[in-house]
């Protein structure tokens, strides 16, 4: 697949609908993130390498593997940390880099990009959070200056999500007043005052001392059981990804080796690849 | 004797008025460096649509003496139509001189600011504007105040050279108040004390606004 290559999917503001009984089916079972043909290099080194991927509405994903075999390039291409050199990314119905422009595919402009990147949020490893600020206020920052909510909205917003993470005593302290898990839990609280549809999660407790990995993953827990989230991430934690995702990918060479619903994808792995990465991992732990 | 107390008090009112002329140009310089050297280390930020040009500027003005900038404005403009009086003349060039400076001082501070903080703004929407104004700035600034308040009392420094524009600053007030008198100790001497300790304030002046700075910072 070219970089020009013609996005195809239905229902969606760069193609029209063939009728709308086809575009009602469509929507109903349209992905909420879908990689086509997405390819990424550094260099001369191809860290994705041609991916095709749909994640479908409410379904938690945990992408596994080994370093450097481009798992968290996923999550950076759709956050639009990182540009794609070629393949379309769809996001609720809309390519999220390029648009239609007369017949046409070209790079969207930063007006589309905003547009799409709001129904993502993301959290990192290194939890960026604002240091200068309170949590409160990291959590109040960008749904004043980007969703226009007022200070007090924005405020009640914010309280009830720091609240949501356990932290609601902890609001008028700045991050390095905070622990790394509760730093961490800031952040997920500070990503869902956005109220995005889809969620990142890049390596979220792999900075953390192991004593505060469990507060974070509790929290993400709790949000996969009350919210109807589309959840990506990116995790070294086994017992947590077979637990609670709905399905594994495994990454190996910029490719997807294999994927599956937890059940079958550890007990009866299909790949020789999966089965030595799952032994060389469970020894580890 | 070499000093005499009585032609230092004669030689004083004089000198505080100068010493008014000197403050108030110090001051004014120091707005233009500070504001303009932050607009010049954003925009070279922004992309090499304004990063070449802006690097093309930045150096003529550093590598050419402020003299002669001063020189070019007051007498070469006004054969262009473009005439100026000292003081804005005097305050302009050692304004935009300083301001490439004070560019070099904030680009230092400006990439220090981690990956994540940049990566963090793009993934909650943050517009360019709010994510320098409410993310990278207020982390960025803090950590350049002292070196920025060396400039100041560069700048101050500096002001002597206001006198070649017919500017009566310190300096200048000393060297004609000199000349009438044939007594240039008591005047050149007051003139360094005065520098001396308005030298001294700024420096306390700056560590206080670190100190304000750092606390905010640091919560």
């Amino acid at each position: 697949m070219t970089p020009n290559a013609q996005p195809t999917a239905p229902c969606t503001p760069v193609s029209k609908p063939r009728d709308a009984a086809d575009c009602a089916v469509t929507a109903m079972v349209e992905p909420m993130v879908r990689f086509q043909g997405v390819v990424k290099r550094f260099g001369a080194h191809t860290v994705i390498d041609g991916l095709d991927l749909a994640i479908a509405r409410g379904e938690k994903l945990a992408l596994i593997g080994p370093s450097g075999s481009g798992k968290t390039t996923v999550l950076r291409m759709l956050m639009t940390l990182e540009r794609l050199d070629a393949g379309v990314i769809w996001v609720d119905g809309e390519p999220l880099t390029q648009v239609q422009r007369h017949g046409k595919t070209v790079p969207a402009d930063s007006a589309h990009l905003r547009r799409v990147r709001g129904k993502i949020g993301m959290v990192f490893q290194q939890f960026n959070l604002f240091p200068h600020m309170t949590a409160l206020k990291n959590c109040m920052e960008a749904p004043i200056t980007v969703l226009g909510l007022s200070r007090r909205e924005a405020e009640e917003r914010a309280v009830d999500l720091l609240a949501m993470v356990g932290l609601a005593d902890k609001k008028h302290h700045y991050p390095n007043q905070l622990s790394g898990g509760q730093q961490q839990r800031v952040a997920i609280a500070r990503a869902l005052a956005m109220r995005p549809k889809v969620m990142l999660f890049d390596e979220v407790t792999s900075a953390l001392d192991p004593e505060l990995v469990g507060e974070v993953l509790n929290v993400i827990r709790k949000l996969g059981a009350e919210h109807d989230l589309t959840m990506l991430m990116v995790t070294h934690q086994m017992g947590f990804a077979k637990e609670f995702a709905d399905r594994i990918a495994l990454f190996h060479g910029g490719k997807i080796e294999e994927d599956g619903p937890p059940a079958t994808f550890f007990t009866n792995p299909r790949s020789e690849r999966t089965r030595q990465f799952l032994r060389a991992v469970l020894e580890g732990t | 004797m070499l000093w005499e107390w009585s032609y230092a008090l004669e030689v004083l009112p004089p000198l505080l008025r100068a010493a008014a002329i000197t403050v108030e140009a110090t001051l004014l310089s120091f707005a233009i460096a500070a504001s303009l050297g932050l607009a010049l280390a954003v925009l070279r930020m922004l992309g090499p649509m304004f990063a070449w040009p802006l690097s093309i500027f930045i150096e003529f003005v550093r590598s050419t003496p402020l003299l002669i900038q001063m020189f070019f404005l007051y007498f070469v403009l006004p054969q262009f139509g473009v005439t100026l009086d000292g003081l804005t003349v005097g305050v302009l060039t050692i304004g935009v001189h300083y301001a490439t400076f004070c560019a070099e001082v904030y680009r230092t501070g400006l990439e220090n600011i981690p990956r994540g903080q940049w990566e963090a703004a793009v993934a909650l929407n943050l517009g360019v504007f709010t994510t320098f104004k409410d993310v990278i700035l207020p982390q960025a600034i803090p950590p350049v105040v002292p070196a920025l308040g060396n400039y100041l009392i560069g700048i101050f420094k500096a002001t002597p050279l206001l006198s070649v524009v017919a500017v009566l600053e310190l300096m200048g007030t000393a060297k004609i108040l000199g000349s009438e008198s044939y007594r240039y100790v008591e005047p050149i001497t007051l003139v360094g004390l005065f520098f001396l300790i308005m030298s001294l304030v700024s420096a306390t002046a700056i560590r206080a606004v670190e100190r304000m700075l750092n606390r905010r910072t640091v919560g």
